[in-house]
């Protein structure tokens, strides 16, 4: 088990040197594939008119005057060891992890991160914990009766949720929740703080999120209990005299849940590294929007740092998957 | 097409419907229909046969016969899970005194694992892959008894025990894949006799399992039934399975009883054109390995649109031999032709003696 | 739909910054539509409360030194007093140059050469240490020549300065003396010393570069976390990214200072807000002012437009800005001007106007000053009927010009700004009927200027004759608005403005001397002579005076719209009815 997680981790870690590269080789190389030069790179993070001199000593400031392996090597170094920054008068030290300073608005990448992360994580739990609720009950009671009108209706109503787009959902949900009726709040309040008004002004992006999640997890619950209840098994376990619905929690669900388990894992490490969509609807400060900006002002270190964290998150829920399953499949081995 | 419901006073049934019968299981004019898209399959379709404590029927069949269909439907399990709303049940079961087709469902559940409880053919898929074997038998236990766990688990103990699981206070704890395909289906027996049930159904037992451990696994079951003195259902589609272990055999086809008596009579006397096939395909160690396993030519019926008259005259060597072409005009009755032996069959006495003994018994 | 009425004749009127007369009632408590381009809106000495702003972005800095965005200007002011400021007021009265930090405007000697300020006594940072011109040269050599760590602002003062060019900036060059060419002889007097006259040294002076920052205090790219403030307002947080907090500074005292009034409690500033939120903010009343003073979302601006009440909120401001399209003097056959002036004629304005979103967006332009810029005079060199182009004219100088057949060439607009591409598609379909086959190419905006556009040499790669361009200036004179979109020296081969590649010795010497006269209406006459002679040239065509339409909420107290920030509302004595 120890051993094996040690492997896993090893692994993760390769695999997301490889997706910083990634990330390095599109930003740096494929514009200069399109014939974009640093002295244009760095142009942007001036204000007007600059003199070549000026470009020279951003350049020079921002590190772009160097080789991208050496940039590459600088960004590494920076997560493991830490880094000092020159920022005029005085020189800072950037602790490990640290993921460097955004090129445009100077702001030290990982605090941001860290700042925004609980946004983020808020709205993923929330929305995670209604989807599970809504999704699962809608999806066993449609399996178990087939062709009703509550099978009917409910997948009618999941088809629409996946179909419908977030920009309208959320922003509908806005217009009338809290402009019109004002019951929901919108500013972002940490649970910390407190923890009513964090819920009142999370409500309604978790149930927008939710209704696109719940629309999914419904038919896949629906699918996998309706094959899950064909089950010798589930024929055994009526052989025994049990009553229905225990049938159907104990030996059914509990079947027909694990491949959510996978799913569900995955959706939430993707959620984890920025809900983009819903984030921006609901004006919530979180990862997704740090990324949205990011790629919008071309802003390499935020980028590198919502990259890495988001593939961290997916490659870690990756594993707490598979230890996951092996407690709940004991005919699944870690190897 | 006959009219059905479920309370099973089906249309044109004997006199005798209705009273509860001396035997501990009878059967009477069992119909279990599926309406499907296509037409209405008829699974089941006027099944009737009794069974007294301590003996063994064996019901044999090729697969699409009814034969496991009317287990599930002695079981009440036909009307459970989504299909369960579909079927259409008619006749009587009679189960020590009380009818099953007419009872509540509730009614039903109470009595699957403590009166009757059953073996399936494979018990890989019939147990719960994520819980331990005695996990699953304390389950079973604990569904009509109400004890503790521990209790119930000491008991489940005992029972991997008396089936014969090596270190059955360990293998307790495995889960059924972690057994061998032996040990899985006597922790399967083990489950099922866990509350002493009257009645046992075994479908296919053995199927599953290599040629050393079936035997092994029929011991076992004729062991415990004479322990327990139950009745016990064989279901199989092999012949060589319930020759040594049932007292009486009751062979279908499409959906219908086409032979039935004691098991020496099914063996050496043998009536219906059907069970001759049967006998032929069945594997036998004194034989040549040459000409063994004849299986019956031809494909199993439709139980959509039954062949009209005989239902297996489309596959019998003899179906010209009557006159008239009454096998494909006129459905057979069951008829006695000794003592606890039926058949139904449009050739004459004189024939089928004369086939038997000139045609058939020579060359098995 | 009577306002829309009302608002698109006063822009097909061309009116000098819209004396348009809106009809609405004024009953209620809403001043009416355009009234902050006109008066002070609910002009009000009501202090206390919260005026609270919202922003769909973060400023790039929030560091005096460290930023280039009007709005970022504007709101610095109330915690940075550069030497001169613009004076809150409606419309081009928002053009006003005033005194701030200094006593006076500066001083001009050396034929424009030397300037000297001489600064307030008792001005004082919030931690109550007195302000020197020491203060104020730290200032500009900081943002003018650290130019690695501060790169955001501009840097007129680093190529105006004698020597400029030679100074390291304080971070690399730790000498106590700083820059020789700004003096300061006593704790009060600064002196400029510039390497040629330059006559619009106080608009300089009024960017918050020149904003006091105390030495010890600078941590250079991080000083933006704690400004130390010298204004009406000090930093109570600064949530990087999300919020900005101001509360009253104790140590401001308001006998220094003659436009600051410090009537709200509290300034708050939530950033990163979605716009379309924005507007709703802004329009519930929870939010005074988008910030940003773009301008409400298309979503919002079709809501507004049919709602008079909500109009009544609005004003649809001039923001010194030219929206026109630059023809490519160096580019065959353009570099013939008939060929150019068939453009003039060709184009159809009014198609163009509409694409571009209709008179709310703004006026029909002629020349290449709007009209809220010093030194803007009415004419129309190449006038068609109704402004919506005259094809036999156009025809006639393409005769002229040896290309009666007609000619391909490319124009260039901007991807993600869908007006202009729409204004671009509509001058195709112009150019089509004159026989001119304009093939549009569509760049990013944010290397519009360092890859595309602003290229010459790309230019003339992609043989890119018409080039669509939005401008407006850094400071409002003729000089600001014109030297860099005219004048020969600012061609560039990368980041290039100059579009037109005009470089006519004429037009430039008309700049460089109005730029080194010290006398205000001989320069402005200048402009109004240059402004002429590229319209004679032909290299500009200009389209529409940028407008912008604003929502202001009815609790919002001195609610100016400054055509010195384009067309934003002065947010430095904005105060709220709101408890």
């Amino acid at each position: 088990m120890i051993s094996y997680i040690i492997r896993r981790t090893i692994a993760a870690v390769i695999l997301l040197l490889v997706v910083t590269a990634v990330t390095f080789g599109i930003f740096f190389i494929l514009p200069k594939l399109a014939g974009q030069t640093a002295d244009q790179l760095a142009q942007q993070y001036i204000g007007k008119n600059p003199t070549p001199a000026d470009i020279a000593a951003v350049k020079a400031n921002l590190g772009l005057d160097q080789p991208v392996y050496v940039q590459y090597w600088e960004f590494i170094k920076g997560i493991v060891s830490g880094a000092t920054y020159d920022l005029g008068p005085t020189t800072v030290q950037c602790n490990a992890p640290c993921f460097g300073y955004s090129f445009k608005d100077h702001l030290e990448v990982w605090p941001q991160l860290t700042q925004r992360l609980p946004v983020t994580l808020s709205l993923a739990v929330g929305a995670a914990v209604l989807w599970l609720l809504g999704g699962i009950a809608a999806g066993v009671v449609s399996a178990l009766k087939p062709g009703s009108f509550f099978d009917r209706s409910a997948m009618g109503v999941a088809l629409a949720g996946v179909s419908l787009p977030m920009f309208f959902t959320g922003q509908l949900a806005l217009l009338l929740f809290s402009y019109k009726l004002e019951i929901f709040g919108r500013t972002y309040v940490p649970f910390t703080e407190n923890p009513s008004q964090w819920a009142n002004t999370l409500f309604l992006p978790w149930c927008s999120l939710a209704l696109l999640y719940s629309a999914i997890y419904a038919r896949l619950t629906r699918s996998g209990m309706l094959e899950t209840m064909n089950e010798d098994f589930i024929r055994t376990a009526r052989a025994k005299g049990l009553r229905e619905r225990k049938v159907v929690v104990r030996h059914g669900l509990r079947a027909a849940l694990t491949p959510l388990v996978t799913v569900f894992g995955m959706d939430i490490g993707l959620l984890l590294g920025g809900a983009v969509i819903t984030e921006t609807v609901f004006s919530l400060h979180g990862i997704g929007e740090y990324a949205v900006q990011s790629i919008t002002t071309n802003d390499l270190p935020p980028i590198l740092g919502v990259t890495l964290l988001a593939a961290f998150f997916v490659v870690f829920m990756n594993l707490v998957v598979d230890l996951l399953y092996a407690t709940i499949d004991p005919r699944v081995r870690l190897s | 097409m006959t009219e059905l419901s479920k309370t099973g006073a089906a249309v044109g049934e004997p006199v005798r419907s209705g009273d509860a019968p001396d035997a501990f299981l009878e059967v009477r004019d069992l119909k279990v229909h599926f309406p499907t898209d296509d037409g209405l399959v008829k699974s089941v379709d006027g099944l009737s046969f009794q069974l007294e404590k301590g003996k063994t029927l064996g019901i044999v069949g090729e697969s699409g016969s009814g034969k496991s269909v009317t287990s599930l439907a002695i079981m009440g399990l036909h009307r459970l899970g989504a299909r369960g709303k579909n079927v259409r049940m008619s006749g009587e079961i009679w189960l020590d005194g009380k009818e099953l087709v007419s009872a509540s469902p509730d009614e039903v559940r109470r009595l699957r694992g403590r009166e009757m409880a059953m073996i399936f053919q494979d018990p890989l898929s019939a147990m719960h892959p994520y819980y331990t074997v005695g996990n699953q038998i304390v389950e079973a236990y604990r569904v009509h008894h109400d004890v503790d766990k521990k209790t119930a688990r000491r008991r489940a103990v005992e029972l991997l025990d008396r089936v014969g699981i090596p270190e059955p206070h360990k293998r307790v704890n495995a889960y059924p894949h972690e057994f061998s395909g032996g040990m899985r289906q006597r922790a399967m027996i083990a489950m099922a006799l866990v509350n002493n049930p009257e009645l046992l159904i075994a479908d296919e037992p053995t199927t599953a399992l290599d040629v050393t451990v079936q035997a092994q696994i029929l011991d076992l079951i004729r062991d415990l039934q004479k322990e327990f003195g139950s009745a016990v259902i064989i279901i199989t589609h092999d012949l060589g399975v319930v020759a040594e272990i049932a007292d009486d055999i009751l062979v279908m086809y499409g959906g219908r009883c086409v032979e039935r008596g004691p098991v020496d009579d099914i063996f050496y006397q043998p009536q219906h054109p059907y069970t001759w096939g049967l006998l032929g395909s069945m594997p036998r160690i004194d034989r040549e390995q040459t000409d063994r396993l004849i299986p019956v030519k031809g494909q199993p019926p439709s139980l959509i649109n039954v062949p009209s008259g005989c239902a297996f005259n489309p596959r019998c060597p003899y179906a010209d031999v009557p006159k008239d072409n009454v096998t494909r005009t006129e459905r057979p009755e069951l008829r006695e032709v000794g003592g606890r032996h039926f058949t139904a069959c449009h050739l004459s006495q004189e024939d089928r003696t004369r086939i038997w003994n000139e045609e058939i018994a020579p060359k098995l | 739909m009577a306002a829309i009425a009302a608002v698109s004749s006063a822009g097909l009127l061309l009116s000098a910054c819209s004396k348009a007369d809106d009809s609405s009632d004024d009953t209620t408590k809403s001043a009416g539509a355009n009234a902050a381009t006109k008066e002070v809106v609910n002009a009000s000495t009501k202090k206390g409360g919260t005026v609270t702003y919202a922003s769909s972005d973060a400023p790039e800095s929030l560091d005096p030194g460290n930023m280039y965005y009007a709005y970022g200007f504007n709101f610095s002011r109330l915690y940075a007093r550069p030497l001169m400021t613009f004076k809150p007021g409606p419309g081009e009265k928002g053009n006003e140059l005033v005194p701030d930090l200094a006593e006076a405007a500066g001083v001009p000697s050396d034929g424009g050469k030397t300037w000297t300020y001489k600064i307030r006594q008792g001005v004082k940072f919030e931690d109550g240490t007195v302000v020197t011109s020491k203060d104020v040269k730290y200032a500009v050599e900081r943002s003018n020549f650290a130019r690695d760590v501060l790169s955001s602002g501009p840097n007129y003062f680093q190529q105006l300065l004698d020597g400029g060019d030679k100074y390291k900036g304080p971070y690399k060059d730790k000498s106590e003396k700083g820059i020789a060419s700004i003096e300061t002889p006593d704790d009060n007097t600064i002196v400029f010393k510039l390497n040629k006259p330059f006559a619009d040294f106080d608009f300089l002076a009024s960017q918050p570069q020149t904003a006091p920052v105390p030495r010890a205090k600078d941590t250079g790219v991080d000083y933006t976390k704690k400004v130390v403030s010298t204004g009406s307002y000090k930093f109570e947080k600064y949530d990087e990214g999300r919020q900005i907090v101001l509360t009253r500074n104790p140590e401001w005292d308001a006998k220094t200072d003659p436009l600051r009034k410090q009537y709200p409690d509290k300034i708050v500033v939530n950033l990163k807000v979605n716009k379309a939120t924005i507007d709703k903010d802004v329009m519930a009343g929870d939010t005074m002012i988008d910030i940003q003073g773009t301008g409400v979302d298309a979503q919002t601006q079709a809501q507004l437009v049919n709602d008079k009440d909500k109009l009544a909120n609005t004003d649809n401001a001039l923001g010194g800005r030219l929206i026109y399209t630059a023809i490519n003097t160096q580019q065959k056959p353009f570099d013939n001007v008939e060929c150019r002036k068939a453009v003039q004629y060709a184009i159809n304005k009014v198609a163009v106007q509409t694409a571009m979103g209709g008179p709310i967006r703004g006026d029909i332009a002629s020349t290449v000053l709007p009209t809220d810029v010093p030194g803007y005079e009415k004419y129309d060199l190449y006038a068609t009927k109704g402004n919506k182009g005259d094809e036999a004219k156009a025809k006639e100088h393409l005769k002229a010009c040896g290309q009666e057949k007609g000619f391909k060439t490319a124009i260039s607009a901007r991807t993600d700004r869908q007006g202009e591409v729409d204004a671009a598609t509509a001058i195709v379909g112009a150019l089509k009927k004159v026989g001119i086959d304009a093939e549009i190419k569509q760049f990013p905006s944010g290397k519009y200027f360092s890859d595309y556009a602003g290229v010459p040499k790309f230019n003339k790669k992609q043989n890119i004759g018409l080039i669509m361009m939005q401008w407006g200036s850094d400071w409002p004179t003729g000089y600001g608005f014109l030297q860099q979109i005219v004048h020969g020296k600012a061609i560039g081969q990368s980041g290039n403005t100059n579009l037109s590649e005009l470089n006519d010795p004429e037009i430039n010497k008309l700049l460089d001397d109005a730029i080194g006269n010290t006398d205000e209406a001989a320069r402005t006459a200048a402009y109004t002579q240059v402004d002429k002679k590229v319209m004679e040239q032909a290299a500009i065509v200009p389209l529409t005076y940028f407008k912008v339409l604003l929502y202001r909420s009815p609790y919002a107290t001195n609610v100016v719209s400054s055509s010195a920030f384009s067309g934003q509302y002065d947010y430095l004595n904005i105060g709220t009815t709101k408890q």
